[in-house]
């Protein structure tokens, strides 16, 4: 089954990084669902949170204060103004 | 002659408490360098990622931006300066303040009228010293900076940019500081932030194919409005993180020169006071034998 990539990254750092099921996150005209082989989007973020489901079913939920969301060939890229992982214990690397 | 001794001694006392001072700026400074930089990698993502989407809007849509168009309305010009907030770096400053000097005379030149925006107590001082005026100044941190300094910054820029002429909107934006290049250059640079020019930062072509056909949400235009000041602030974010390894960089290098030459300076008082010592005793005995031989001539 096809994965998705997921990079999260603030302006200083980086949040989180890996594959993942799903992601869930804020756009402009409401909550944005992607799965594997979603189309290309680019979209801008407002404030919310952005859940992430890995691919072994943990959950990653992060508060975010808006940004944008790209999404190109299972490649997603969520780059944030400030973010604030809300379950640290799932947190992959830092 | 016991003065000169003294004098010379204190003189090697000074020095060598001059040496420790030095010797722990270098050590500082060569601590926070890796910090600095890694600060620097640790933003190479965020500005990779809004690069590749600046570039895939640019390639994709026909929008123009008013950040990415010129202003003829206006022939003031913003000029941000990035210096450090304390000496004890060399030339830093020094350079980063004449480059500016001399961007600002070429704009001056071109009829132009400039405003200055300063970063760094250096240049502040500098330019209130002169009682040259300072359209905003920021201090504090300079080899350190935050993400939020810089978003201030970028924010007080970007809305001079967009402002109407008649209120101090200015028509470019220019930004001086000091290229990391490696530990042992930096090189003051001059970039002309805006308006911007997309086509500088899109990724070369072929590395990734065909850029995929995006859909926009909720729209180009709106996404384009969310991207670029936030590619403006990582691009004066990712100038003010090089200016502060550039500054550490210089306070290492001008320190560990500093620490050399007060050791010199040591090792020639001491040679000094030694002569003088020596010329001390050598006067005493002959005062002693001439004294003896005046008591044994009478």
């Amino acid at each position: 089954m096809a994965q998705l990539n997921v990079d999260l990254v603030a302006a200083d750092r980086k949040i989180w990084s890996g594959t993942a099921r799903a992601v869930s996150a804020p756009a402009a005209d409401g909550e944005i669902g992607i799965l594997a082989d979603h189309s290309p989007v680019l979209s801008v973020l407002e404030a919310g949170t952005v859940r992430i489901t890995g691919v072994s079913g943990e959950k990653i939920a992060v508060k975010v204060t808006g940004g944008f969301l790209s999404v190109d060939s299972n490649q997603v890229m969520l780059v944030v103004d400030d973010a604030e992982v809300l379950d640290a214990s799932a947190v992959s690397g830092h | 002659m016991a003065g000169s001794q003294r004098v010379y001694k204190q003189r090697i006392k000074s020095t060598q408490s001059l040496k420790k001072m030095f010797r722990a700026q270098e050590l500082i400074a060569a601590s926070r360098i890796g910090r600095a930089r890694a600060r620097s990698a640790e933003a190479g993502p965020y500005a990779q990622a809004i690069t590749q989407a600046v570039s895939a809007v640019a390639t994709h849509s026909t929008t123009r931006h008013p950040l990415t168009s010129e202003r003829t309305d206006t022939n003031r010009v913003a000029v941000l300066v990035v210096a450090s907030d304390r000496g004890m770096a060399g030339a830093y400053s020094a350079s980063i303040i004449r480059e500016t000097e001399r961007l600002v005379e070429r704009l001056t030149h071109e009829g132009k009228e400039v405003a200055l925006y300063a970063a760094g107590r250096r240049a502040v001082t500098y330019y209130t010293f002169r009682h040259r005026e300072l359209a905003q100044s920021w201090t504090g941190g300079s080899d350190a900076p935050t993400a939020d300094v810089a978003r201030d910054i970028a924010d007080t820029l970007l809305e001079a940019f967009l402002a109407p002429a008649d209120e101090g909107g200015v028509g470019e934006l220019h930004i001086v500081y000091t290229q990391f290049v490696n530990m042992v250059t930096q090189r003051p640079r001059v970039v002309r932030m805006l308006p911007l020019e997309v086509v500088e930062g899109v990724a070369p072509a072929g590395q990734h194919d065909v850029l995929p056909l995006y859909d926009f949400e909720p729209s180009s235009e709106a996404v384009l409005d969310a991207l670029l000041p936030r590619y403006v602030r990582s691009r004066i974010y990712s100038c003010l993180l090089q200016a502060a390894a550039s500054e550490l960089a210089a306070r290492q290098r001008a320190m560990h020169t500093a620490t050399d030459n007060a050791e010199d300076l040591v090792r020639m008082y001491t040679r000094l006071a030694n002569q003088a010592r020596q010329a001390d005793i050598t006067q005493e005995i002959s005062e002693i034998v001439s004294g003896a031989d005046a008591l044994a001539a009478s």
